[in-house]
């Protein structure tokens, strides 16, 4: 195993796990999220929130999912670096757009973005909730059981700027274009995919990041067209 | 289809004179093209014009001119072997071009294929992975009967495939990343499939790679333009089996 998180292949690897990994996290969080609407009463939502922050199973995922952005992030800009450096005298006119997709092309740059908008939304929520507190969270006993008015944070978040609703449509997008790619690539990079599975991936790849983006999209435009 | 005459191209390519030359653009003007000759034709017309006034004719790589040899390499207006699919540049026919463009050429840029004059780069970095690992073993003495190992139809043509593969470097010059993976997944792939090939596959996976690296190509981002600007059309699929291959090796070691 000498050398192999340095090698090409190696540094892919840990992308197409990390990212998988991610991508699977973004299903859990999204599949809660989406509580936010369907229950205007916020009791459904704030109870998942609430078995999401106390479960220990995953009080243990909590680590690991920061370990694994940490080191997507990192091993993202260690390679395009290295890929950047593989060219130095570039083109004088290079043409890629009918041999690749966009979305491929722009991996660093959607990445980046989704990394701005993270740190936003971590500062909104999960610092908030966790750390400071905030006078939007007060607790609520629901079902006999007393737990932060998570709800009353995030859909008063929503309803009163127009700009954060649209900032976090712009997040759910970013990380459409994202993994639209980012999907099937991670199969390709783990050697899993042949000739009739590449375009079974690349479909599959566009409904996930359809419903990502959608979904994502429909929480905060639920609280600005109903509110 | 009845040639034309394009009446006056204006050719806008990448002069250097050596590998320590910062190199520039120049651009030159030729008249009275056919639609029916070839790029390289075009070349060769414009190098008649440069000697009768003087100029050092601008080099360029070229052998077979009829798409096996791989060598004709230039990047013609933004796309390695220009605008046209599933051809080399002796293959790409002036009717792709309108009178009075100004077509762009340039050698191939990636660390790993220096220039060597104008056009020319070296490729030699293909040769150094191919004997990485892109060979098998035999032992001198009788040829064995091809027909007493049995290869199925499907493996046979899926190697075949990628043996298609003629060592001509678009894909790397396609490639955002400069990366090799096409060639190296190419030549892997092929002796992959067949049963001589395994013995020596993982030894072979992982050396290629490990000489791809070294030699300053890009790594793997899966943007598929080497696919789709390499003139055999050699699939990104072989790359997923390249990987699995590498992947295998790795963690058997
Ligand atoms: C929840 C957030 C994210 C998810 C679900 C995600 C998912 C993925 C996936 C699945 C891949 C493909 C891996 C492969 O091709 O083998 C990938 C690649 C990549 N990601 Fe992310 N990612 C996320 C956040 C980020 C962030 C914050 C960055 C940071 C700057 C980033 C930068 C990259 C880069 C540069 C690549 C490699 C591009 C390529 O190989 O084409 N990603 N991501
Ligand atoms: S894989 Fe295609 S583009 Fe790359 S060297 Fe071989 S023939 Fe040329
Ligand atoms: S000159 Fe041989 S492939 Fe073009």
């Amino acid at each position: 195993m000498s050398k192999f998180l340095t090698a090409s292949i190696g540094r892919k690897f840990l992308m197409s796990v990390t990212g998988l990994f991610l991508m699977l996290f973004i299903v859990v969080h999204l599949t809660v999220n989406l509580l936010l609407i369907f229950d205007d009463s916020g009791d459904l939502f704030n109870v998942a929130a609430n078995f999401m922050a106390t479960n220990p199973a995953v009080k243990i995922m909590e680590p690991i999912l920061g370990l694994g952005f940490m080191i997507h992030i990192i091993w993202s800009f260690i390679i395009s670096w290295e890929n950047y450096k593989a060219r130095p005298v570039k083109y004088n006119k290079q043409d890629l757009s009918n041999a690749s997709s966009w979305s491929s092309r722009n991996m660093l740059i959607l990445g980046a973005l989704v990394l701005v908008f993270l740190i936003i939304h971590i500062y909104d929520f999960y610092w908030k909730i966790k750390i400071t507190g905030s006078d939007l969270l007060p607790n609520v006993v629901i079902n006999g059981e007393e737990m932060h008015n998570t709800y009353l944070l995030v859909s008063t978040h929503f309803k009163e700027s127009l700009v954060f609703s649209l900032l976090y449509v712009l997040g759910g997008v970013l990380l459409g274009l994202h993994v639209v790619h980012g999907f099937w690539s991670s199969f390709q990079t783990l050697g899993i995919n042949n000739k009739i599975w590449m375009s079974r991936l690349q479909w599959v790849a566009r409904v996930y990041a359809i419903l990502v983006a959608v979904g994502f999209s429909v929480i905060p435009l639920y609280f600005v067209i109903k509110f | 289809m009845a040639d034309k005459i394009l009446k006056k191209l204006y050719i806008k390519v990448w002069r250097q004179n050596n590998a320590q030359d910062k190199g520039r653009f120049e651009t030159y003007e030729i008249e009275n093209v056919s639609t029916g000759s070839s790029f390289l034709e075009m070349m060769d017309l414009l190098n008649n014009n440069l000697i009768e006034k003087g100029i050092d004719p601008i080099a360029f790589d070229h052998d077979c001119r009829e798409g096996i040899c791989g060598i004709c390499s230039m990047f013609i207006n933004g796309r390695p072997h220009g605008p046209d699919t599933a051809v080399t540049t002796c293959q790409l026919h002036m009717r792709k071009f309108n009178d009075g463009d100004t077509i762009t050429v340039e050698p191939w840029r990636a660390a790993a294929f220096p220039v060597i004059k104008d056009l020319i780069v070296n490729r030699s970095a293909f040769d150094t992975i191919l004997q990485a690992g892109g060979f098998i073993s035999v032992n001198t003495g009788g040829v064995p009967d091809g027909n007493a190992i049995p290869i199925s139809r499907d493996d046979a043509e899926e190697a075949m495939d990628a043996a298609a593969c003629i060592g001509c470097g678009a894909c790397v010059a396609a490639c955002k990343n400069s990366s090799a993976m096409l060639f190296v997944a190419a030549k892997v792939s092929h002796l992959a499939k067949l049963p001589q090939g395994r013995i020596e596959a993982k030894a072979r996976a992982r050396n290629m790679v490990a000489k791809m690296d070294e030699l300053g190509f890009g790594g793997c981002t899966n943007t598929g333009a080497c696919e789709a600007e390499c003139p055999k059309s050699i699939s990104i699929s072989h790359i997923a089996r390249l990987n699995r291959e590498y992947l295998v090796a790795k963690f058997a070691e």
